[in-house]
C-alpha cells in the first residue's frame, strides 16, 4: 500500500477499523476529536457502529458491554475523560475483558490546557481505577507507530483479555505523517475474531450449540475467591511481563558516556539531541520504553556500562517514569531529570544542553 | 399428574439471597415466565445493577452481565450494539438508576435504546442500610434522612417514568406495583408486554415496579405492602404513560 498523510488521530482510527474493530463508543474532547469524527464518518461505511455517548464513563460501560458481547470495541479520549473511564477499566481489568482505549493526552491537571503532555504516565502505567489491577500501555513516538499499535492493541486484548491503553499526546494526535496501513481484515476474518470468545461471552445460543450461562463480571463477594481471583489476574500480568516488553535501544553500547531515557513525543525530541551530539563525537544511547506497561526493566539495567556515571530522563511532566528508571538503575549511578509542564514542549538543544551539563 | 406451577426455565437453581418480605424475587420471577413464555430464553441477556439486586447475574439462566452501580443502561447499549439479535435487558433499582445513573437511563431511553429496563421502585437504598434514595417520600426516615427527607433541603422525590415521558423516543412506559396478588398479575402483564416489544425490535421500554423494603422500612412484610399503597401509590401513580404499540 501507498503512504498516505494523515492526522495521528485519524491513522489510530483507520487501522483499528482495519483491525476488525467494528464499535466504538466516545465522548468528544480536544485534541481528540479527529479520532472521534473520523469513526463517525467512517464506520457506518462499513456496517460498524459509531455512538457518541453521553459522557466517557458511560462510553466505556458501553465498551464494557460490547466487550462483555465478545466483539473488537474501542473508545478513546483525552487527559480528562480518562479520568473519568477509570471506573470502567478497573471493571474490565476485573471481569477480563479485552478492550482498546486510546489517551491522547494533554496537559493537567484538572481541566488544564490542550497541548501535548504526558502528565498521565502514573494513571496509566500504575492502574488509575481502584484494585490490584495492570492495563498493558503501548506508548507509540510516530504517526506509523500509533497507527501500528491499534493492531498490536487488539491482538493483545483478545490474547490476554485485557484492557490495552494507547498512550498518546496531543503533538502525536495532531500531527501529520506519512503512515503505511495494514491490510484490512475481510469479512470473513472479522466474523472470526467476532466469535473467538465464545467459550466465555454474551452471545444468543446457537443451533446444536448447549445451553450457557456466562456471566461477565467483577464481583466476588467470598473474601477467599476473591483473592483467587487477584491471584489470577496477577499470574496473567506476570506472564505479560515475561513476553510483551518491548523496547527500542537506540545507539546502546558499551562505550555509552551517557544513556537517556524518553517515551512518546519526548523521545523524539530527545533523540535529534542525541544525534546531534554523537555527530560531534560523543556516545549518548536512548532507551525508548515501548510499552510502558509491561516496563522494560531489564534493558535499562543492562544498559549501564562501565563509563555510564548517569541516567537522564526526560519526560513532559514532572518526573513521573523517573521511579521505573530508578527502579531498574537501582542505585548504581545517578537518574538526573528534565522536564517541561504545562502542554510546553522542550527543544533539541535544550535537552543537547542538559545532556551536556550532565556529562 | 400434572403441573400446574414450577420454578421458570429462565431462572438458575440457586436460592435468593433476599430479606424475609422482600419483593425483587417477585420481581424476577415475573420476568422469567415472560422469557420462557416468549420463548426467547436462549436470546435473552441481562444486566444486573449494584443494588440488593446485584446477584441477579446468577439468578437468571442465560449469559448476564453486572454493571457498574447506575450504568446498566449503557452496558445493556454496549451488548445489544455488539449482538443487536439479542434481547437486552437492565434489572435496576431506584438509587441505581434514579441517583448514581440518572444521565445512563435518560440518555438511552433519549436515543430509543432497544432494550428493556426493569425498574424496582423501593424508596430506599436496601443494599447498603436504608439510607435516602431520590426516590424516598417526603418526610419518610432513612438513615441519612435520620430526621424525615425535607423537600425544602434535597428536593422532592423523582418520578422516573414521568420524567422519561417528556422525551419523544421511548416506545413503552408503565408503573405497575407489587404490592397484592392483583397488582402482581398487572405487572406481569406489562413485564411481559416490554419484552415482547422487545422481542418485536420496537424500541426503548422500560416498567417501574413499586416495591418495599421490610427490613430497612422497619416494618412487617405486611405493614411495609400497607405502607406502600397508603403512601408511596399516590406519589407514584400506576398505570401506562406511553404504549407506542396501542396509539
Ligand atoms: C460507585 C459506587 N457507589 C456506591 C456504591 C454503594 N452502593 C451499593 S448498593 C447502593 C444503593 C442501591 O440502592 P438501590 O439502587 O435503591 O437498590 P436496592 O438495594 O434498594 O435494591 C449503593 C449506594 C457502589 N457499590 N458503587
Amino acid at each position: 500500500m501507498a503512504k498516505v498523510l494523515m492526522k495521528g488521530n485519524e491513522a489510530v482510527a483507520e487501522a483499528a477499523i482495519r483491525s476488525g474493530c467494528r464499535l466504538y463508543f466516545a465522548y468528544p474532547i480536544t485534541p481528540q476529536s479527529e479520532l472521534i469524527e473520523y469513526m463517525s464518518r467512517m464506520l457506518p461505511k462499513v456496517n460498524g457502529t459509531f455512538l457518541q455517548a453521553e459522557s466517557e464513563v458511560a462510553a466505556i460501560n458501553m465498551v464494557y458491554g460490547a466487550a462483555g458481547a465478545g466483539r473488537r470495541v474501542m473508545t478513546s479520549s483525552s487527559s480528562p475523560g480518562i479520568s473519568l473511564k477509570m471506573e470502567g477499566i478497573s471493571y474490565i481489568a476485573g471481569a477480563n475483558l479485552p478492550a482498546v482505549i486510546v489517551n491522547v493526552q494533554r496537559g493537567g491537571p484538572g481541566l488544564g490546557d490542550i497541548q501535548p503532555a504526558q502528565g498521565d504516565y502514573f494513571q496509566a502505567t500504575k492502574g488509575g481505577g481502584h484494585g490490584d489491577y495492570h492495563t498493558i500501555v503501548l506508548a507509540p513516538a510516530s504517526v506509523q507507530e500509533f497507527a501500528d499499535m491499534a493492531s498490536d492493541a487488539f491482538d493483545l486484548a483478545d490474547a490476554y483479555r485485557i484492557p490495552v491503553m494507547i498512550l498518546s499526546d496531543g503533538m502525536l494526535g495532531q500531527m501529520m505523517e506519512p503512515v503505511e496501513f495494514k491490510e484490512a481484515k475481510t469479512d470473513e476474518e472479522i466474523a472470526k475474531l467476532d466469535n473467538q470468545h465464545k467459550d466465555w461471552c454474551i452471545h444468543p445460543k446457537e443451533e446444536g450449540e448447549a445451553p450457557h450461562h456466562n456471566e461477565i463480571n467483577s464481583l466476588e463477594i467470598d473474601p477467599r475467591v476473591l483473592e483467587q481471583h487477584v491471584l489470577d489476574l496477577e499470574k496473567k500480568y506476570k506472564l505479560i511481563e515475561s513476553k510483551e516488553i518491548k523496547v527500542e535501544e537506540y545507539n546502546i553500547n558499551k562505550d555509552n558516556d551517557m544513556v537517556c531515557v524518553a517515551f512518546g513525543t519526548a523521545s523524539r525530541i530527545v533523540r535529534s539531541a542525541v544525534d546531534q551530539l554523537n555527530a560531534e563525537g560523543k556516545n549518548i544511547g536512548l532507551i525508548r520504553p515501548i510499552t510502558v506497561w509491561p516496563y522494560p526493566y531489564a534493558t535499562i539495567a543492562n544498559a549501564l556500562h562501565d563509563k555510564v556515571k548517569k541516567v537522564m530522563v526526560f519526560e513532559l511532566n514532572l518526573g513521573q517514569m523517573v521511579e521505573d528508571v530508578k527502579l531498574a538503575v537501582n542505585g548504581k549511578v545517578p537518574v538526573g531529570f528534565f522536564g517541561k509542564v504545562g502542554g510546553i514542549v522542550f527543544t533539541p538543544e535544550e535537552i543537547k544542553a542538559k545532556i551536556e551539563e550532565n556529562l | 399428574m400434572q403441573v400446574i406451577a414450577t420454578r421458570p426455565k429462565s431462572l438458575t437453581d440457586l436460592q435468593f439471597t433476599y430479606c424475609p418480605g422482600c419483593l425483587h424475587g417477585v420481581a424476577h420471577r415475573l420476568i422469567a415466565e415472560a422469557i420462557d413464555e416468549l420463548e426467547i430464553q436462549d436470546t435473552t441477556t441481562g444486566v444486573a445493577p449494584v443494588g440488593c439486586s446485584v446477584f441477579a447475574y446468577k439468578f437468571f439462566d442465560m449469559d448476564m452481565a453486572e454493571a457498574a452501580h447506575g450504568r446498566a443502561p449503557a452496558v445493556a447499549t454496549g451488548i445489544k450494539r455488539a449482538r443487536p439479535n439479542m434481547q437486552v435487558f437492565t434489572y435496576q433499582g431506584d438509587g441505581d438508576l434514579a441517583a448514581i445513573g440518572t444521565a445512563e437511563i435518560v440518555h438511552a431511553a433519549n436515543r430509543g435504546e432497544h432494550i428493556s429496563v426493569f425498574f424496582v421502585n423501593n424508596a430506599i437504598y436496601g443494599m447498603t442500610g436504608g439510607q435516602m434514595a431520590p426516590t424516598t417520600l417526603p418526610e419518610m426516615k432513612t438513615s441519612t434522612s435520620p430526621y424525615g427527607r425535607k423537600t425544602d433541603d434535597v428536593g422532592f422525590p423523582i418520578q422516573v417514568c414521568e420524567l422519561l415521558n417528556t422525551l419523544q423516543a421511548p416506545y413503552y412506559i408503565e408503573r405497575v406495583s407489587l404490592l397484592s396478588p392483583a397488582d402482581i398479575l398487572k405487572a406481569k402483564k406489562a413485564v411481559k408486554k416490554a419484552l415482547t416489544y422487545n422481542k418485536e425490535g420496537r424500541g426503548f421500554t422500560i416498567v417501574e415496579l413499586l416495591s418495599t423494603c421490610p427490613t430497612n422500612w422497619g416494618m412487617t412484610a405486611i405493614d411495609s405492602l400497607k405502607w406502600a399503597k397508603e403512601k408511596m401509590v399516590p406519589y407514584f401513580p400506576i398505570g401506562k404513560l406511553r404504549d407506542r404499540g396501542e396509539e
